[in-house]
Order: structure tokens, then sequence, then C-alpha cells
């Protein structure tokens, strides 16, 4: 059994019981991302004070692995700062498209380590990828919108 | 657990289908035997088509419908051949049969006929006689259904932002079934005096309905629309006999009947054929060629533009052989008639193993009747990806998601199933694998 690998106790634990689910008002940013192959979905919300993220609310449908992520997404992420986030997100998209071959860090990854084994199963990584590129797709979208336009 | 079943009879010899297929010999994650049930994918491929292939290349190599030498010859007579058997096999001529790279290929090559037939007629260029049953205008219509698989409805969706015509549709009841009769999206609703095409599938790759397709086409003649059959899920599972199906076009896949993959089939009536403006243009399809301009071939050559893909054609020419061969165990049934028999005995047998597990829930028809053997289904509290991934831990290979059909599954109110599909080389063992499979899903995911 390959499986216990694939779905950590972590992940099961994310799936029965979401962190943070449900779409939050105010927010800065909402983006809707689909995984084509398999019609998973999921609405992010970002809400930004200054460089915090003060939240990351999210709804969808999908596989546990997908779900999970999300939630794991939101408990990492909320409260640190955007260029935090984005490192962390930089780890874990490195980490998924490694193969097994990378080492993950649990220092920068947290909770978000329990994914290592979905790597092994590449139809999979896309389902652990689709909070985190939606996450990454909001909050540059209310970071653009946010920057005052430089006038030469 | 321990219900009672009926005796399955009908059955092939299974032992002895799936020793021809290579594959199935070995095994998978965690050294499991190998229980493939995604043939409505793609089927695996006996050794009497990849000899065909590899023999094609070891002895006959050379360019088709090109140059006078020896091995042009044969190379010619051997893919002219596997159209003459696979033409048999439906009931047609070789001359209405085109060779195509898959369905999709097929279905699209029909749907440019409309398009390009409308553009050039737009600037008054030649088109072949009889080809303004193929020129639209806008607020013509197409109808489809809502069961397609994405290959018979994005072509038609493009047809429509091309020249204007509006895409109708029928739509599915609540047991998987066309909808004939609804008010609003039946067979009367939708069908008009504008409707130009009619494109059905004959049997739905998720729910394994089959539709009614000579219902459909007389009610499509009767308004003057063509009617085209997505057969992918047909062709390869039953005999398909075109002079009694009522269709005017016919696609489907080599790779889903035995046959390597890059080969494809569209089957239309000739005189239909005739008036269709070329789809891929180049060499092999012309007639005459000046820099002024151009005419073309009559079909089939029309629609085969550049060097065909021939041991593709000549392997699926084995693979129709192959299938030819077969025979019930029993001795009840010969060829495609016996496939279909065996295919209906598993699908009954699958439909009543999955019954008994409390949780899950098959979509489309239940009752074994007019359904071929894609049987799709959802296990509460579990997500079919997660499925699919227990089971193929245990081997049992299946396919998850939309299976390319999306606007169906969205009528159903579901993202994703899961779906099992038999062929000749499966039994009763691999539906046992496949519901133990499920069971241990359950368990997994806690919902057992
Ligand atoms: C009903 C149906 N139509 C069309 C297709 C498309 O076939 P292909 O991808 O070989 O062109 C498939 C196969 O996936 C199918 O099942």
């Amino acid at each position: 059994m390959e499986l216990q690998s694939l779905y950590q106790e972590i992940i099961l634990d994310h799936y029965k019981h979401p962190q943070g689910r449900g779409l939050r008002d105010p927010f800065a940013a909402e983006v809707h991302h689909v995984n084509p192959t398999c019609g998973d979905e999921l609405t992010v919300r970002v809400t930004l004070e200054g460089d915090v993220v003060m939240d990351i609310s999210y709804d969808g449908q999908g596989c546990s692995i997908s779900q999970a992520s999300a939630s794991v997404l939101h408990e990492q992420l909320v409260g640190g700062t955007i260029a935090a986030g984005l490192s962390i997100t930089d780890a874990f998209l490195a980490l998924m498209q490694g193969r097994g071959t990378v080492e993950p860090d649990e220092e920068i990854l947290g909770d978000a380590v329990a994914f290592a084994g979905v790597a092994k199963y590449p139809a999979r990584v896309k389902c652990a990828l689709l909070a985190w590129m939606a996450w990454k797709d909001a909050v540059s979208q209310a970071v653009e919108r946010h920057t005052p336009e430089v006038t030469p | 657990m321990t219900a009672v079943h009926a005796p399955v009879t009908g059955l092939l010899d299974v032992e002895r289908v799936a020793a021809d297929f290579p594959i199935l010999s070995r095994t998978v994650r965690g050294g499991n035997r190998l229980v493939y049930l995604d043939s409505g994918a793609t089927s695996q491929k006996p050794s009497a088509v990849l000899d065909a292939e590899r023999g094609f290349y070891t002895q006959h190599n050379a360019a088709v419908h090109r140059g006078a030498h020896l091995l042009a010859e044969e190379a010619t007579d051997a893919y002219e051949a596997a159209r003459e058997k696979i033409a048999a096999l439906l009931g047609a001529t070789a001359r209405e049969l085109v060779f195509t790279k898959n369905a999709t290929e097929a279905i699209n090559l029909v749907a440019y006929s409309f398009s390009n037939a409308t553009a050039k007629a737009q600037f008054g260029r030649p088109l072949p006689a009889g080809a303004e049953r193929f020129v639209l205008r806008p607020g013509d219509e197409i109808v489809v259904t809502e069961m397609e698989h994405h290959a018979n409805l994005l072509p038609w969706q493009e047809v429509c932002d091309k020249t204007g015509a509006v895409l109708r549709w029928i739509g599915v009841d609540d047991s998987g079934r066309l909808d004939l009769d609804h008010p609003a999206h039946g067979l009367k609703a939708v069908l008009g005096e504008r409707t130009r095409v009619v494109a059905l599938t004959h049997q739905s790759n998720v729910m394994g309905t089959i539709t009614p397709v000579r219902v459909v086409a007389d009610a499509a003649h009767a308004v003057g629309a063509l009617v085209v059959v997505d057969a992918c899920q047909s062709v390869p599972h039953m005999p398909v006999d075109v002079s009694l199906l009522g269709a005017d076009f016919l696609a489907f896949s080599g790779h889903k009947m035995l046959g390597p993959s890059g080969i494809g089939v569209l089957w239309g009536r000739y005189e239909i054929l005739e008036s269709m403006p070329p789809f891929l243009s180049g060499g092999s399809m012309i007639e005459t060629v000046r820099m002024e301009g151009s005419t073309f071939a009559p079909p089939p050559q029309r629609f085969e533009a550049g060097v065909p893909m021939a041991a593709q054609a000549i392997g699926l020419g084995a693979a129709v052989d192959y299938l030819q061969s077969l025979e019930s165990g029993d001795g009840s049934a010969r060829g495609l008639a016996a496939v279909a028999a065996h295919e209906h005995a598993l699908t009954g047998y699958a439909l009543e193993a999955l019954s008994e597990i409390p949780g899950v829930r098959v979509v489309g028809p239940t009752d074994n009747r007019e359904r071929g053997s894609a049987v799709s289904f959802v296990v509460e509290g579990v997500h079919a990806h997660d499925v699919g991934q227990v089971l193929d831990d245990r081997g049992v290979e299946v396919r998850v998601g939309h299976h390319c059909a999306w606007p169906l599954h969205r009528r159903f109110g579901i993202a994703a199933t899961t779906r099992a599909t038999f062929y000749v080389y499966n039994g009763t063992r691999d539906i046992d694998d496949l519901a133990s499979a499920v069971r241990a899903a359950q368990v997994f995911f806690r919902v057992a």
C-alpha cells in the first residue's frame, strides 16, 4: 500500500475538517480556477492589509487532495506577509514538480510537507496545486490593482 | 456479500482471449495483476494487430498511392484491402470510407465541410455539385444532444461561431436516456425547418446508453437535415450496419477497437461525400493542379491529403479480423455479436455487483437494456479522483473525471464520476476486483 504515503493523515484531516472554508467579505481580489481534466473548481479571495495577508477565503469542490491543499494553504499563509506567502508557494511548487526528487523543508512548508507523496503521482499534482495557483493569481491581481500608476 | 448471482451466460472464453494481449500479463503498482477497465478510453492491442503493423514495416513499407515500384504497389494494395475490410464490417462500400487520424478528426472533417462550403459560397468560389446542403445561413440550426462527448460538440459550436448558425440540443432524462418526448428539449421541440445537421452519439461513453439513432435520423431526414453519428462506442462493441442505421455519416476511432492509435474512420453516403469541399488539402487529394487554381480527386481520396497512415490502417484491418474471429464460449454467437453478448453479460454482472454496495450510485441506465458496457458511478462521500486512486493502488485501472462529457455531468449535478468499461478480455473476476476495490475506497476514506 503506497496509498498512505499519498494520503497522509494530515491531508485526510484537512479534507474532513477544512480550515477557513467559505467566501468572506471584504476582499481585494477574487479568482476562479478549474482543473479542466477533472472539473475540480475553486474560488479564492484574498484580503490584504499593507503587506499582510489578512485572509484567504475559498470555496469549491474537488478531490481530497485539492480541497485539503486549499485548507493547508489557508492555515500556512494567513497572518503572514505576502512575500512570505509567495516564497512558501514557490517551495511548494518546486516540491510538487519534483517528481519525488525534491527534499521537502518542513521549516518553510509546515503542514504542506504532507503533500510530498503527491509529487510521485503526476496526475494528482494539478489537484494539489489548484489552490496555490489560484491564490498566487489572486494576490498578484490585488497587488497590481493597488499599485498606484507611476507617471514618468 | 454472499448474494446468489444469476449464472452469467454468453461470455467469451476470457482466459484464451486475454492471452492474445501481451500487455495483460504485466503487473502494475504493488505487483498487482492488471485489471484494465478503461477500454472506453482506449483498448489494448492483440498480438495479431502488433504483428500486422510490424509486418507492414518489415515487408512492404512504401508511400501509399505514390510511385510505381513493387513496394509502393504492395503498400497501396494492403492499405486499400484494409479499407475494404472495414467497409465490409459496416455493410458499406470501400469508396464511402475515409481514413482519418481518429474520430475527432472525422467529425471535424464533416463540420469543416459546412464552414468551408459556407465561406466559399460567400465569395462565389467553386464548390462541388450539391454543396448547397453544406452552405449555412445565420439562423440555421445544428442539433446535438446533451450526452455528447466533447468531440461531437465543440466542432459544432465552432461551425456555429463561424457561420451564424444556432446550436440546439436534445435533453437527457433522469435515467440517462435521450428525452425525446420532452416539451422543451425533445425531438419535436428541437427539430424544425431550419435544422441542417443532427449530430448524436450512438452510445454514450459515460452511461453506456444506446440511443435510438434510427428514430432521430428519420425525424431529421423529414426536415431535410443531415445526420452525423458518433460511433466511437458502438462500432467496437456491437454489429453496426450503416444500411439500417439511417445515418449519413458515421465516425469512429481504431484505437478503441483493438487497433492502433492514429487511425480513425469516417463513413459517409457516397453522393454526399461527393458534394463536399476538401478539408485538409495538399498532395494525394488532387485531380489537376495549376497556379491559377486546382481541382480535386473524388472521395475518399479527396479527404486523404498527404501520405496516409498505412501501417495503422492495416493494423485496424487486422483488429477487424480478430474481432470477427471471436466466438462465444458456448458457441452461440460469433464476431461482434459475440462481443456484444459478452459485454451485455458483464454489464449485468457489474450493475448487480455495484448495486450491492451501499453508497454507490450508477449514473445512467441501471436496467441492462439498450445499453453498452460503460458503467459510471459516484461513491457517496468520496470524490471520483480519490476512488480512482484507491482502485489504481490495487491494479484496477478505471477512468475518473467528466470523461470529456462535461455538460452531461452538469446535467446530473455532479463534477466527476468513476467509469469502468469492459471489453473482450475482461471477465467477471475483473468486476469482482472492481467491487472489492470500491469497498476498500469507502473504508480508506471512512465512509463505510
Ligand atoms: C463517444 C466518443 N466520441 C468521441 C471520442 C473521441 O475519440 P478520439 O479521441 O479517438 O478522436 C470518444 C473517445 O474518447 C468517445 O468515447
